[in-house]
């Protein structure tokens, strides 16, 4: 119940921040999956009501943007580069690596909702190719052998 | 209000060549990842436990990537100093440096004894009096190789400026062009200016500038708008994020300029979602602006009001492109729509709008402060000024340059980039982003121009050059881009759809040795019918990673189908060719 209360506060708050303004209905999502780490079906239904956008329109918006997700993410996610520089860098194999320690595939999310592996166009850090990101943090000159001590760093 | 600016600029200057001590780290997304904020935290911790007098201080991206982190030495009446590979085992020596007037441990890698403004000509002199023998040996900042051919227009204070600090941006001559602008010119003579200076876009089109802004002022509407490309969708390009986290404040002058001269009050960023620092930056320096009275109502009493919000992308290349970056802005998918419509007129809420990117808004205030003439002198035939690029990839000095239009490839790799590392041959480099091609070896001799790109069969792109050597295979990186577009159309269009995975999957065929004569033909047909029947300018470029790979390595494509061999040994499923 008390989670029910806090959802539907939780989504005024980001409502009001932006005036229920429909053009701010992206902003709005980046505001909810930011607090929940994904997009909840019942946080987007009290969304829908108290801003009067569409459910449709709404899922037509989270689904179109690839940094929206519907589903749980894992509490790290890693981002790995696939931009020009990374890719020639050696990122193909970086992500098949993470694939083979994660046991998931780009995209997915570990069992233990500890990871969601991703893949990006570019980081901006192309200087450093190759680069992965894990949450905020990035990790440069990347090498295969490196991955695996990373990871471990998070499971502690 | 002249005095005003003027008193602004004195406390600009103390807080960036100040009466004591200072120390600078450049901090942007880049150093930030190579370890500065573990190099900061170490000073920071070390003049606390010595109590020592020295100021602590952030600056964004040098450009000289190759060698972050950076930290720069300012000391009252010396030469400026430039470390570089810090970490924070060199702290101690640093500081002791400082403490006893000589380099010892740690050598510095460049220096500058002064300075010359490009915004106002004025110089910058760090070091008064004679020039200590030791640091003598240490070169001038403007004397290394991948300096000597640079000229700083739009990364002019990249750098060199707290991002954060309003005023040290105005002791380098910003907003002084704004003032100018309101309070002396009319809006069609600031466009004048513009277009006479042959300002070019440098989102990738290559558009007018000046000719844009005249034909939104000249829109019918009474609402206007300007906004703010700062997407840099272009995989390998980080010149927009350098500026944008550098010197949020140079785009900031040059929208505001802008909406005065088209007659905007409303003005909007579109920052990709993977800047995070970017939104930070920009969101300081509007609020900022704003506390100064630059933004606002009324801006330096001139009767001009103008507001701009910014907003964040959320992961999808095509919302780069204008119509489908003004959808997003509405809160919409971002699908383009047809080109026909002009967003001059018909932008976004269907007014009329005017899209520049980061980079041609930060050479807006250079632009007014110089004139058309001086700045029309830089360049090459019809590119004019200059173009930030990043060098990236195989190459040995890795970073952001930026360079007067004309340079040759040659000069780019060779002089500024320092070759290819590891012995190994140049092979290509890849321009335009998905959009571009490659460019063989044969053409490095190459003027770097809108024009001479698109001829070659490239593009200029937003300035990504990711330059590859002889391990990289050509047939691999059409196939990468190829999958890139696939993953990023917006599906609104068969051509684009359909034409882009099938080109895939083909190319995925030939990397894999399944494969079989005649596909490159096809390739060249299907390039052909979606160049033609796209709805936008993603479909509409699509293949020209494959066409251009094809034109200059058709011995590789053919070496792949015939002997299923790839002669870079980068397509692992087909035997290597030795
Ligand atoms: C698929 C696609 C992606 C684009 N991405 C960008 C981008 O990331 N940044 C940018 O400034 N321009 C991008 N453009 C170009 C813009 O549509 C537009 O021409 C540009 O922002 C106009 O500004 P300019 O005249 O100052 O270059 C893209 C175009 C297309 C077709
Ligand atoms: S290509 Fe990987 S960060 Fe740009």
């Amino acid at each position: 119940m008390d989670k029910v209360k806090n959802a539907k506060k939780n989504n005024k708050t980001i409502v009001e921040k932006y005036h229920g303004e429909k053009s701010s209905l992206i902003a709005m999502l980046q505001d909810i999956q930011k607090e929940y780490n994904f997009l909840p079906k019942d946080t987007l239904n009290l969304l829908s009501e108290e801003t009067e956008i569409p459910l449709s329109r709404i899922y037509e918006v989270s689904t179109y943007y690839n940094s929206f997700s519907l589903k749980p993410q894992g509490r790290y996610v890693v981002q790995v580069c696939a931009g020009t520089a990374c890719h020639i860098k050696g990122a193909p194999k970086l992500l098949s690596r993470l694939e083979n320690e994660l046991n998931i595939e780009c995209g997915e999310t570990t069992e233990n909702l500890m990871f969601t592996l991703k893949d990006v166009r570019c980081l901006g850090c192309c200087s450093l190719a190759p680069v992965i990101k894990v949450d905020d943090h990035i990790h440069a000159y990347l090498t295969e052998d490196e991955i695996q001590g990373i990871l471990e760093n998070y499971r502690k | 209000m002249d005095s005003l600016l003027t008193k602004m600029k004195e406390k600009g200057m103390k807080s960036l060549s100040p009466s004591k001590t200072k120390i600078t780290v450049g901090m942007a997304t880049c150093g930030i990842a190579s370890g500065a904020e573990l190099v900061y935290n170490a000073l920071a911790d070390e003049i606390e436990k010595q109590k020592l007098d020295i100021i602590l201080s952030k600056t964004g991206c040098i450009g000289m990537c190759y060698r972050e982190p950076l930290v720069d030495v300012i000391e009252p009446n010396r030469t400026r100093l430039t470390y570089s590979k810090v970490t924070p085992k060199n702290v101690i020596a640093i500081l002791n440096q400082i403490a006893e007037g000589k380099s010892k441990d740690k050598k510095p890698y460049c220096r500058i004894d002064e300075e010359d403004l490009i915004i106002n000509e004025e110089k910058i002199r760090y070091l008064t009096g004679a020039l200590p023998d030791d640091i003598k040996a240490i070169p001038l900042m403007k004397e290394i190789d991948f300096y000597k051919k640079q000229v700083k227009i739009a990364t002019r204070n990249c750098g060199f400026i707290n991002p954060g600090n309003i005023d040290e941006y105005i002791a380098r001559g910003g907003y002084f062009s704004l003032q100018k602008v309101l309070s002396n010119m009319e809006p069609v003579k600031v466009i004048e200016e513009v277009e006479g200076s042959g300002l070019r876009g440098r989102g990738g089109g290559g558009f007018s500038t000046g000719f844009k802004w005249r034909s939104c002022r000249n829109a019918p509407g009474e609402i206007k708008y300007v906004i703010c490309n700062g997407d840099e969708g272009d995989p390998g390009a980080y010149m927009d994020r350098s500026i944008m986290e550098g010197d949020p404040h140079s785009v900031i002058e040059g929208m505001i300029i802008g909406a005065y001269a088209i007659g905007a009050h409303e003005g909007y960023i579109y920052v990709r979602d993977e800047y995070p620092l970017a939104v930070k930056a920009l969101t300081l320096a509007i609020s900022q602006a704003e506390e100064y009275g630059f933004l606002g109502k009324d801006i330096f009493n001139s009767g001009f009001s103008f507001d701009i919000n910014i907003s964040k992308g959320a992961g999808a290349f095509v919302c780069g492109e204008s119509t489908a970056l003004m959808a997003s802005l509405e809160g919409k998918a971002g699908e383009p729509r047809a080109k026909y419509i002009h967003t001059i007129e018909h932008g976004l809420w269907d007014r009329p709008s005017n899209l520049n990117n980061v980079e041609t808004w930060a050479n807006v205030p250079v632009i007014i402060s110089r004139g058309r003439e001086w700045f029309s002198k830089i360049g090459y035939k019809k590119s004019t000024g200059t173009k930030v690029f990043s060098l990236v990839g195989n190459v040995k000095n890795i970073g952001l340059i930026e360079i007067p239009m004309g340079t040759t490839l040659k000069e780019i790799i060779y002089d500024i980039g320092g070759g290819i590392p590891k012995g190994k041959k140049f092979k290509a480099v890849q321009t335009g982003g998905p959009s571009g091609g490659c460019i063989p070896k044969e053409l490095i001799d190459l003027p770097v121009d809108f024009d001479e790109l698109t001829k070659v069969g490239s593009m200029m792109g937003s300035g990504g050059m990711i330059i590859m050597d002889e391990t990289i295979c050509m047939v691999d990186v059409a196939r990468y881009f190829e999958e890139f577009l696939e993953g990023e159309s917006c599906g609104k269009c068969v051509p684009c759809r359909e034409g882009v995975r099938r080109m895939r999957e083909i190319l995925d065929d030939i990397c894999k040795g399944n494969s079989k004569e005649g596909d490159v033909e096809l390739l060249e047909d299907m390039s052909q019918a979606i160049i033609d029947g796209s709805l936008c300018a993603l479909g509409g470029s699509a293949p020209n990673p494959v066409l251009s790979t094809i034109k200059y390595f058709r011995n590789e494509y053919n070496a792949h189908i015939r002997e299923k061999k790839c002669p870079a040994g980068v397509c692992t499923e087909i035997t290597r060719s030795d």
